[in-house]
């Protein structure tokens, strides 16, 4: 059990590591990561300690003369429901409610935890939303149902792609691609009228307004670093779609 | 009829992607209810305003909300925010930007393409007005609910 045989010493330490990488890997803003690493390292005790987060590392420094530590990530997802349990657990460390002990089992327990919803439970939701925005994008009422399929089925590919490959650029521009191949077919057989308009609301489920947000937060939040390379990140994700649909309008 | 049609969407919209995003069941109806606000005040803004500036009034809004959802349940701003902006996000300005630029229209397409990004920016104005102001008034008003043991 790593568990038991961890330093008195360093669990502390251990402790706001785990919580900072979960936290950074579910699609948290990188400055709340460093103020719960901070925080939590105030109520254990760790005075004097620097964390510096970016979006593909974390490093941490429990005190003056301690030596740093180190955590590379490399996936990043976005579960907002694990942002939301590190929250209350630094939240109740805070307050005394729990030890280290209990946070760390705790921090353990949300780290190997699946996503709160299944996969066909998302890809029914995605083709919801998708519908929903044809129609906002003043889509005709016929084009609910193409948009509602479009995007359900855009999704699904990016999920699969995304596990097949693990470039994400790839994964989102093949469901691009997809949902521009399977709207233009749908016009074709007049199941909708207004094919720009299911476009883009069938392609909303991949759009990074998540990563976008952040990438303006973590700027105005002056972590420059994190916030440049976040848009960078944001911003190949739009161009993977546009290139997708792009590809479709040459080919037509 | 019209205003009530797209509340509906969009308050269904904004909670599915909230379950996209996984956030925790008991918040859903509260993301559906920040995008679907936020939608109401952009539609109602959009025909007689600058679209640069309803964006920022909508987003001001789901800001205040999600804000105030944070403080009542507990939950970090960022799950109720994110899902409330994303109606606003201008993905129909840059898709039709980048098939400008497929049809060689470039001067439109870089029109396009401009306006999509005032648009990002605005969205982010929103925020960081609305937080601004969120920050000003906790500093007034001292919190009750959260017990402040051992800070400095």
């Amino acid at each position: 059990m790593n568990d038991m045989a961890a330093v008195q010493g360093q669990e502390p330490v251990q402790v706001c590591l785990l919580a900072g990488k979960i936290m950074l890997q579910s699609g948290a803003e990188t400055y709340r990561v460093e103020d719960t690493m901070t925080r939590m390292a105030d109520a254990l005790g760790l005075s004097g300690s620097h964390s510096y987060v970016t979006p593909t590392g974390i490093v941490f420094q429990s005190g003056e003369t301690e030596s740093a530590k180190l955590i590379r990530i490399v996936e990043r997802t976005t579960d907002l429901q694990k942002v939301s349990a590190v929250n209350d657990i630094s939240r109740k460390l805070h307050s005394g409610d729990i030890t280290a002990a209990e946070a760390h089992a705790l921090l353990r327990e949300i780290e190997s935890e699946k996503h709160a919803y299944p996969m066909p439970l998302q890809m029914a939701a995605a083709a919801l939303s998708s519908g929903c925005f044809t129609l906002m994008f003043r889509g005709q009422a016929e084009d609910f149902l193409p948009g509602l399929l479009c995007g359900g089925v855009g999704f699904a590919a990016y999920l699969l792609f995304h596990r097949l490959v693990k470039v994400k650029f790839f994964a989102e521009f093949t469901a691009a691609l997809i949902i521009g191949l399977l709207a233009t077919g749908f016009v074709q057989i007049s199941l909708g009228r207004d094919l720009d308009k299911i476009i883009i609301g069938s392609v909303m489920p991949l759009v990074p307004g998540l990563l976008i947000t952040n990438a303006v937060r973590d700027l105005m939040a002056g972590h420059l670093v994190s916030g440049l390379s976040r848009g960078a990140e944001a911003f190949l994700t739009a161009f993977a779609i546009g290139a997708g649909i792009a590809v479709v309008f040459t080919l037509i | 009829m019209y205003i009530l049609v797209h509340l509906l969407i969009s308050f269904i919209a904004s909670g599915a992607f909230g379950i996209l995003f996984n956030a925790p069941k008991r918040t859903l109806l509260q993301c559906g209810l920040s995008g679907m606000l936020g939608w109401l005040v952009y539609i109602l803004l959009e025909p007689r305003m600058e679209s640069v500036f309803s964006t920022v009034a909508a987003t001001f809004l789901v800001g205040v909300l999600s804000q105030l959802f944070a403080r009542v349940y507990k939950k970090p701003v960022i799950i109720f925010s994110v899902a409330g902006i994303i109606p606003l996000v201008p993905g129909g300005l840059a898709y039709d930007a980048m098939r400008r630029f497929v049809e060689n229209e470039y001067n439109l397409a870089v029109e396009l393409a401009a306006k999509a990004f005032l648009l990002s920016g605005s969205i982010a104005i929103g925020l960081v007005l609305s937080e601004v102001l969120g920050q000003l008034l906790i500093r007034r008003i001292p919190r009750q609910t959260r017990k402040r043991t051992a800070k400095p």
